[in-house]
C-alpha cells in the first residue's frame, strides 16, 4: 500500500499538499503534528516586495465555504529566501514557492532569484482574484497566461506549476496555453470570485466588496475542471478546491489529479490532511489497490 | 507556548444575562498552558469556520477554563446548544495574552465593554484590591460578570449607556477619574473599537501605558492565513500584524484602531 507519488521528477511521500495561503510557511501547526506528515507545502503567495494586503474584514463565511480578500499580504521575497525557506527546508516535505507579481518582470525576477535557492518547485499564481494587478488579469486570457509562463520558464530550471483560475469561460484553453510555454504541471482551482452582503447594513461583509470563494462549496466545480483539464493536457494536474475528506481527495484523483492540495478545510479541522492520508491508505487496503497512482484519472465517464 | 486541538468535556453551563452563556471545560493540558487574555477557536458543528472566544478565567489547579459568550449569529447559537456533559471541540490556547506582573508597584484598571468584559477577569483576581474594573453595558439587562470582578476584591464600577444601572454613559468619565487618582501602572481594555479608542486616548493623556485586546474576523486562528490583519506603528514604521498570533492583545500606544 503506497501513497507515494512523483510529480515532475519530485517525489512526495503522499499526494497531500497544503494549499497556498492556508498554511503560511509551514510552521503554524507544528504544535499539532510535524509538517513532514504532509507530502508538500505550497507557501503563502510571495511577491518581490513585501505586501500589506487589503483592509479588513478579509473573510466571510458562506454556505459550506468562505470568501477571502487577503490581497496577497506577504513578507516579500528577501524574507522568504533568508528566513522561511531555510526553516521549512529542514523538514522532510516538498517545499513549493507560490509566487505572484504585478508585471512580467516581477515574475521573472522572483523566479530567477528562486532558481538559485533550494526550493523544490515553483507554483505560479496567475489567478489571485484579490489584487487589482498581477492576479487574475494574467490568468484569464491565453496570451496573459502564456506570457507569464514563458518568462518564468526562461528564468528557472525548477519544476514550474501554473495555478489556474476558475474565473474563465474555458479553463482548458488556458491550460493548453501554459503547457505550450513549458509549464511542467498545472494546479487548479484557485478561488471563485464571490460576494456577501450584510442585509442590516447593506454593506458587503468584505471591505474589498468581493473575494475568493473556497471550501466544500466549490468542490464539484473543481472536480469538473480538473477532469476537463486533465483530458486536455499531457502534463500532470494538481487538484484542489473544497477537499475536506479522504473521499473528496480520492474523487479528485479519479477525476485526473496526480496530487491534491487542501486549504480551507484545515481552518475547521487542522488534522484534516492527516485524516485524508489515513483514509486514502484504508481505501487502498479495502480495495486491494497497491498504489495511489493507480486511481489517478480512473473515472469511467458515461 | 503551545496549543492543542481537542474535544473537552463541559462540566458546567450557566445562562448569564440575555443570550449570554458561561461554560466551564475540563482541559488540564490547555489550562496548564493558558495565559490571561488568550482565546480559543470553538468548532460550531456544520460551519466552515471556528468561532474565536476569549478565555474568561483559568483554574490551573482544577484544570479548567471558563468561556463566556453571547449568541450573535448562527455559529454561536449552534455552540450554545451544547450542554453539560457534552464535548466542546476547541483549538487552544491561542494568541499572546495580556502582559503583566503583580510584583510591579501600582494599581491597574481593567475596562470592559459588553462581551469584551470576560478576558480580564483573572487580571482583577490577580491584583485583588489593587484593581479597578470599569465595565460598560448597553442596559441593566446586559450586565455580566460584575459580581465576579468584585469577588476578587476589585473596585467595580458598572456603566450603562441608558443609565438604567450604575453610572450613566460610557466608561470614559470613570476612567478619567480613576486615572487622575494616580499610581496607575497599567490599563487593560477589551470591547468595541470606539471604547478602545477612548481607553487609549485617556491613557495617553494621563501618560499611563495600556494594553487592548482586539476583535477581528478570523480564518485559521493560529497565524497561517493572514486574514485577521491589524496595523501597528512601532518606531515610526507601520507593520501589518495578525490579531490571532501577534495579538489579540496589543500595546495601546502602538495599535491603529
Ligand atoms: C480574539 C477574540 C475573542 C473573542 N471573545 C469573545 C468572547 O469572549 N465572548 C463573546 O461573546 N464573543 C467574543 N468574540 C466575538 C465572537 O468571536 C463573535 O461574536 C462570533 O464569532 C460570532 O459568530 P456567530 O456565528 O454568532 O456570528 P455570524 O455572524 O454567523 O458569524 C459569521 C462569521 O463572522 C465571524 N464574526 C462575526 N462577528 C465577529 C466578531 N465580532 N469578531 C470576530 N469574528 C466575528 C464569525 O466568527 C464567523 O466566521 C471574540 C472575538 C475575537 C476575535
Ligand atoms: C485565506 C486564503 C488565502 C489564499 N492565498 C492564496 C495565495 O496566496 N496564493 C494562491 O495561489 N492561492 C491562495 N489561496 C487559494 C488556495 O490555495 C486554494 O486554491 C483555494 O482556497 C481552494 O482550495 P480549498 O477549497 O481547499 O481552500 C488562498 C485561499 C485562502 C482561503
Ligand atoms: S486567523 Fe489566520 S492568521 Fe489570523
Amino acid at each position: 500500500m503506497s501513497l507515494e507519488v512523483t510529480l515532475c521528477g519530485q517525489k512526495f511521500k503522499n499526494p497531500i499538499i497544503a494549499a497556498s495561503g492556508a498554511y503560511g510557511f509551514g510552521d503554524d501547526y507544528t504544535d499539532l503534528y510535524p509538517v513532514s506528515a504532509l507530502g508538500g507545502v505550497s507557501c503563502k503567495g510571495t511577491t518581490l516586495k513585501p505586501k500589506d494586503g487589503n483592509p479588513t474584514p478579509r473573510i466571510a463565511e458562506t454556505p459550506s465555504g468562505i470568501l477571502n480578500s487577503v490581497g496577497l499580504q506577504n513578507p516579500g521575497l528577501d524574507r522568504f529566501i533568508s528566513y522561511y525557506l531555510p526553516r521549512l527546508k529542514k523538514e522532510d516535505t516538498v517545499v513549493i514557492a507560490n509566487i505572484a507579481g504585478a508585471t512580467v518582470d516581477d515574475y521573472r525576477e522572483v523566479a530567477t532569484r528562486l532558481d538559485s535557492t533550494d526550493v523544490d518547485m515553483i507554483e505560479l499564481n496567475i489567478s489571485c482574484p484579490n489584487v487589482k494587478q498581477g492576479g487574475a488579469t494574467w490568468g484569464v486570457t491565453c496570451t496573459g497566461a502564456a506570457t507569464v509562463t514563458k518568462a518564468v520558464r526562461e528564468a528557472t530550471k525548477k519544476p514550474v506549476i501554473v495555478k489556474l483560475t476558475p474565473n474563465v469561460t474555458d479553463i482548458t484553453e488556458i491550460a493548453r496555453a501554459v503547457e505550450a510555454e513549458g509549464a511542467d504541471c498545472v494546479s487548479l482551482i484557485n478561488t471563485l470570485l464571490g460576494m456577501r452582503i450584510d442585509i442590516r447594513t447593506r454593506r458587503p461583509i468584505l471591505k474589498n466588496n468581493v473575494g475568493g470563494l473556497s471550501g466544500p462549496a466549490v468542490f464539484p466545480v473543481a472536480v469538473r475542471m480538473v477532469w476537463q483539464v486533465s483530458n486536455a493536457v499531457k502534463i500532470p494536474v494538481i487538484g484542489m478546491g473544497g477537499i475536506a475528506t479522504a473521499e473528496d481527495a480520492i474523487e479528485m484523483m479519479m477525476a485526473g489529479a496526480s496530487a491534491i492540495q487542501m486549504g480551507t478545510a484545515i481552518f475547521g479541522d487542522p488534522y484534516a490532511p492527516i485524516k485524508v492520508a489515513q483514509g486514502m491508505e484504508k481505501f487502498l487496503k479495502d480495495n486491494n489497490i497497491g498504489s495511489i497512482n493507480d486511481i489517478v484519472g480512473t473515472v469511467k465517464p458515461w | 507556548m503551545s496549543f492543542f486541538c481537542n474535544s473537552y468535556p463541559i462540566i458546567e453551563k450557566k445562562a448569564l444575562a440575555g443570550d449570554i452563556y458561561s461554560y466551564t471545560l475540563l482541559c488540564p493540558e490547555v489550562a496548564n498552558e493558558a495565559k490571561t487574555g488568550q482565546f480559543v477557536q470553538v468548532k460550531a458543528e456544520g460551519y466552515t469556520l471556528r468561532r474565536p472566544i476569549s478565555i474568561c478565567s483559568i483554574d490551573k489547579e482544577k484544570g479548567t477554563i471558563r468561556l463566556v459568550f453571547e449568541i450573535r449569529g448562527k455559529g454561536t447559537d449552534k455552540i450554545s446548544q451544547l450542554n453539560k456533559g457534552d464535548l466542546m471541540d476547541i483549538i487552544a490556547p491561542l494568541g499572546n495574552g495580556f502582559n503583566y506582573s503583580t510584583e510591579k508597584q501600582g494599581r491597574v484598571i481593567v475596562v470592559g465593554g459588553g462581551i469584551g468584559t470576560p478576558p480580564m477577569l483573572d487580571i482583577a483576581r490577580d491584583y485583588g484590591e489593587r484593581a479597578t474594573a470599569i465595565l460598560g453595558f448597553r442596559s441593566f439587562d446586559r450586565v455580566i460578570l460584575d459580581k465576579d470582578y468584585a469577588k476578587g476584591g476589585a473596585k467595580t464600577i458598572v456603566c450603562t449607556d441608558d443609565g438604567s444601572v450604575g453610572v450613566a454613559g460610557t466608561i470614559a468619565k470613570p476612567l478619567e477619574e480613576e486615572l487622575s487618582k494616580g499610581d496607575v501602572a497599567m490599563v487593560f481594555g477589551c470591547g468595541p473599537t470606539p471604547m478602545l479608542k477612548a481607553v487609549v486616548e485617556c491613557c495617553k493623556a494621563a501618560g499611563v501605558p495600556s494594553q487592548v485586546s482586539l476583535e477581528q474576523r478570523m480564518g485559521c486562528g493560529v497565524g497561517a492565513c493572514v486574514v485577521c490583519a491589524c496595523t501597528v506603528i512601532r518606531g515610526g514604521r507601520q507593520y501589518v500584524l495578525r490579531v490571532c498570533k501577534d495579538g489579540p492583545v496589543f500595546k495601546g500606544e502602538e495599535v491603529v484602531l
